[in-house]
């Protein structure tokens, strides 16, 4: 069949507003939308942890909009559940993944669009359903639930019984997670199928630029692990609807009552919850690893140090992914040599990270890096992924980790390492990508402004929480003062909560910028940064199929810089070898 | 010297461009539509709905594999309270009409391929009545447990085998549907070739799922 035959005339571009900007198949509009998601859920995320941290400085404090005025400790723990779960599953699933990869595989691989746009559009609308449900735990009877974004049971199995937010919150939250797999499900199928299928001519798997392969592999982990929480979510609901016994065990005794469940097991919850929730962690931070390559070599005007072995060091570090699920249950009593076996593995992933983490350093060395606001972010993501990675090391040991399980330290560890070091990729990428998107620059003062007190204030927040874990500070006490051996960290805590006020603060100048450049920023042409991927050879922001009437062909690699005896310092990736100009050429 | 600088700087890239643009684009695959006018939406080729369904069988074979391993991890659990399900014997009729449905089908798209239209139609039809039947079965199945006193919450053995069945028959039933919207509503868009073979590859899995679901009820309980 000939390629001709593939397209085929259907309609006219929509030109209605809801057709066109609400229920789109484009993949461009789509995954604006998914962004917009992502940045309304961590606006209500990070206002959530200002409570938090609020009531932590001052846990008299009245809050006139609370029921009673003053915060309860199971008020603090729903503010725990819905601000982890709105991070990890709206926020570091959503933006970077299907947010900036839907807008910019197809753009970056040559293709008119995703696979499947209807599938796409399904996507985000199912995902959006989610969120709906998530935020509807706050106005259900007594509120969301309390068992944090792990669920852990019994206490999430059993119902209204083991308190408030148990009952109708934590039933909203389990159809929200539902709802967010098969959204997720349904988008890695189109990233998978769009990758391997739609890719433009000449543009061979080891010519794609590393985002994509970030997009990709994170596809895999993603169809992988949430259809085992889709499953571990449906035995869930079945045991706190139905009456099963899935993950509840005999003679649980809830306020004076014997619940009628038997012969279920809490432990099942923890491995298939951390069979999908350690890939999690790799699917919020594989598409940041590739921004990060793309702009650290777009922005010192030199080709990637290492490109095959950073291909190679993702699908290592998303194969381990797989296999150390264990170390998030050292303390769950399983037997040594497992938890031996789970602490290899895991300190294994070190490996790959610093084949990476060399490979930027690489990139960086002798080259004349140009210190845009991406490059600023992009430099912030390797010095996060460095500090929170070297204290998994410490983590991965059973005997450490038993000292410090459930404190700060673990709790510090994390935020480092996958929530602010995925969030500085997002920014990375949106002021990187924001002139394509949407043909106007960001305004660099104030993009660095907000760089420079977002990356001292994550610093502040989250350093002195490893000292706070390391003396024994449990992670989810709503109350510190009340707890003796911690009042000499009371100063602590309140630097920490001042440090987060000031860091919140800032993501209003970056707010600010994002609303206020739409319409004010400088007119951006075709190719800003002067870069070399296929997204940067058609119009900013792009038409409705990407390039126009006619598709990219590829002719090299992503990352041509520099190319000695050529004119211009990069090569664009579609640019045929004769067209390519020389130096002393007019 | 300058001059050689030059000369040699040109070889240089010469042999950079000759390199970097090595394998060049192969020919045949192009979205290029070889004009320009106005936005035209795009199908991706024919082969791509293949790989779709292919990913989309890994990631529900995922979702199964998820249940079957947290069913072997329970029963063997020191507190579990396991105990075995004999399972109904209508089952073993309700595989084989799942075998049938396979046959019906293979024999269908091949009658499609050697163009004898009404012919594949017919035993089509006959699959997804086939498919029919086998949920009919399953519902029989229930109703004997029942009869038996077996239910949902008797024992996490029982919780596993509705679990099962019932995802498996929510995942046949999509298949009936999408039989039967082939049958009735052919797309303008997809080929039919392309969409009875996609929908078949469903099918297939579909029903090798069921053959190891069943395996597994038997020989584990």
């Amino acid at each position: 069949m000939s390629a001709h035959a593939h397209i085929l005339e259907v309609s006219e571009a929509p030109t209605g507003f809801v057709s066109k900007y609400i229920f789109s198949t484009d993949h461009k509009v789509i995954g604006i939308q998914y962004f917009l998601l992502g940045l309304t859920s961590v606006v209500i995320g990070v206002l959530l942890s200002v409570l938090m941290r609020i009531h932590l400085a001052w846990p008299a404090g009245r809050m006139p909009f609370l029921q009673g005025g003053i915060m309860t400790q199971a008020q603090y723990l729903s503010l725990v559940t819905m601000h982890g779960t709105l991070m990890a599953f709206f926020v570091l699933t959503t933006a970077p993944q299907s947010g900036f990869g839907n807008y910019f595989l197809p753009l970056q691989i040559g293709a008119p669009d995703m696979a499947f746009p209807h599938l796409n559009m399904l996507s985000f609308w199912i995902t959006f359903l989610g969120l709906l449900c998530l935020i509807s735990a706050f106005f259900v009877p007594d509120g969301a639930p309390i068992s944090g974004w792990t669920a852990y049971t019994p206490l999430s199995g059993i119902g209204q019984i083991t308190g408030p937010g148990e009952g109708y919150g934590q039933t909203v939250w389990i159809l929200s997670i539902a709802c967010f797999c098969i959204g997720s499900l349904m988008g890695s199928l189109n990233f998978i199928a769009t990758t391997i299928d739609m890719r433009a001519p000449g543009m061979s798997l080891f010519r794609m630029p590393l985002t994509c392969w970030g997009w990709f592999l994170t596809a895999i982990l993603m169809l992988l692990a949430f259809a085992v929480l889709l499953a571990a979510a449906v035995l869930l609901l079945l045991d706190r609807s139905l009456g099963t016994s899935f993950f509840l065990p005999a003679g649980i005794v809830v306020s004076d009552q014997l619940q009628h469940h038997a012969g279920g097991s809490p432990l099942l919850w923890q491995h298939l919850f951390w069979f999908f929730g350690h890939p999690e962690v790799y699917i919020a931070i594989l598409p940041g690893l590739g921004v990060t390559s793309h702009v650290i070599s777009t922005f010192c005007r030199k080709p990637l140090f290492g490109y095959r072995e950073m291909v190679f060091a993702n699908i290592a570090i998303g194969t381990l992914g797989f296999m150390v699920w264990g170390h998030h249950m050292f303390v769950s009593g399983m037997s040594p040599y497992s938890s031996f076996a789970f602490s290899l593995m895991t300190m294994a992933i070190g490996i790959p990270s610093a084949i990476k983490t060399f490979n930027w350093i690489g990139t960086l060395w002798g080259s004349r890096i140009h210190f845009d606001t991406p490059m600023l972010f992009a430099i912030g993501f390797v010095s996060l992924f460095v500090s929170g990675g070297l204290s998994g090391l410490f983590l991965a040991q059973p005997a450490v980790d038993n000292l410090v399980h459930a404190t700060y330290f673990v709790v510090a560890h994390f935020h480092v390492v996958m929530g602010v070091a995925a969030l500085f990729a997002v920014f990375a990428a949106t002021y990187f990508w924001f002139p394509k998107m949407f043909g106007r620059m960001m305004n660099p003062t104030l993009g660095k402004i907000h760089f420079w007190f977002t990356f001292v204030g994550a610093y502040c927040i989250f350093m002195p929480m490893h000292f706070l874990g390391l003396v024994g500070g449990i992670r989810r006490y709503a109350d510190y003062t009340a707890i003796a051996y911690l009042q000499p960290l009371r100063q602590l805590t309140m630097f920490v909560s001042i440090a987060a006020f000031v860091t919140a603060a800032a993501q209003l100048v970056f707010l600010f910028n994002f609303f206020w450049s739409l319409k004010h920023g400088a007119v951006a042409g075709k190719n800003p940064w002067n870069a070399t991927t296929l997204e940067w050879t058609t119009d900013s922001p792009p038409p409705r199929d990407d390039f126009g009437a006619h598709y990219p062909s590829v002719y090299r690699g992503p990352y041509e810089f520099s190319v000695p005896g050529a004119r211009e310092d990069f090569i664009p990736q579609n640019l045929e070898p004769a067209q390519v100009a020389r130096e002393g050429q007019s | 010297m300058l001059t050689n600088l030059v000369s040699g700087n040109l070889v240089e890239i010469d042999e950079q461009v000759a390199l970097l643009g090595r394998g060049g684009p192969p020919a045949g695959r192009s979205f290029d539509d070889g004009g320009s006018g106005p936005w035209r939406p795009s199908l991706p080729p024919p082969h791509t709905y293949t790989t779709g369904m292919l990913v989309a069988i890994f990631g529900s074979s995922m979702f199964f594999l998820a249940l079957v391993s947290a069913s072997v991890v329970h029963r063997g659990m020191p507190a579990s309270d396991w105990m075995p399900l004999r399972p109904p014997s209508i089952l073993w009729l309700t595989s084989a009409i799942a075998v049938a449905s396979s046959l019906t089908l293979v024999r269908s798209t091949s009658r499609l391929k050697s163009g004898h239209d009404r012919s594949f139609s017919r035993w089509w039809t006959i699959t997804a009545v086939l498919g029919l039947c086998f949920l009919g079965g399953q519902l029989f199945a229930f109703h004997q447990l029942e009869a038996e006193g077996v239910y949902l919450v008797s024992n996490p053995s029982v919780s596993f085998f509705y679990v099962f069945t019932v995802a498996h028959a929510l995942h046949l039933l999509g298949g009936v549907i999408a039989l039967l919207w082939i049958e009735l509503r052919p797309s303008a868009h997809i080929p039919q070739d392309t969409a009875t073979a996609v929908a078949a590859l469903y099918w297939h899995f579909v029903t090798v799922l069921w053959l190891f679901l069943f395996l597994f009820f038997e020989i584990g309980g």
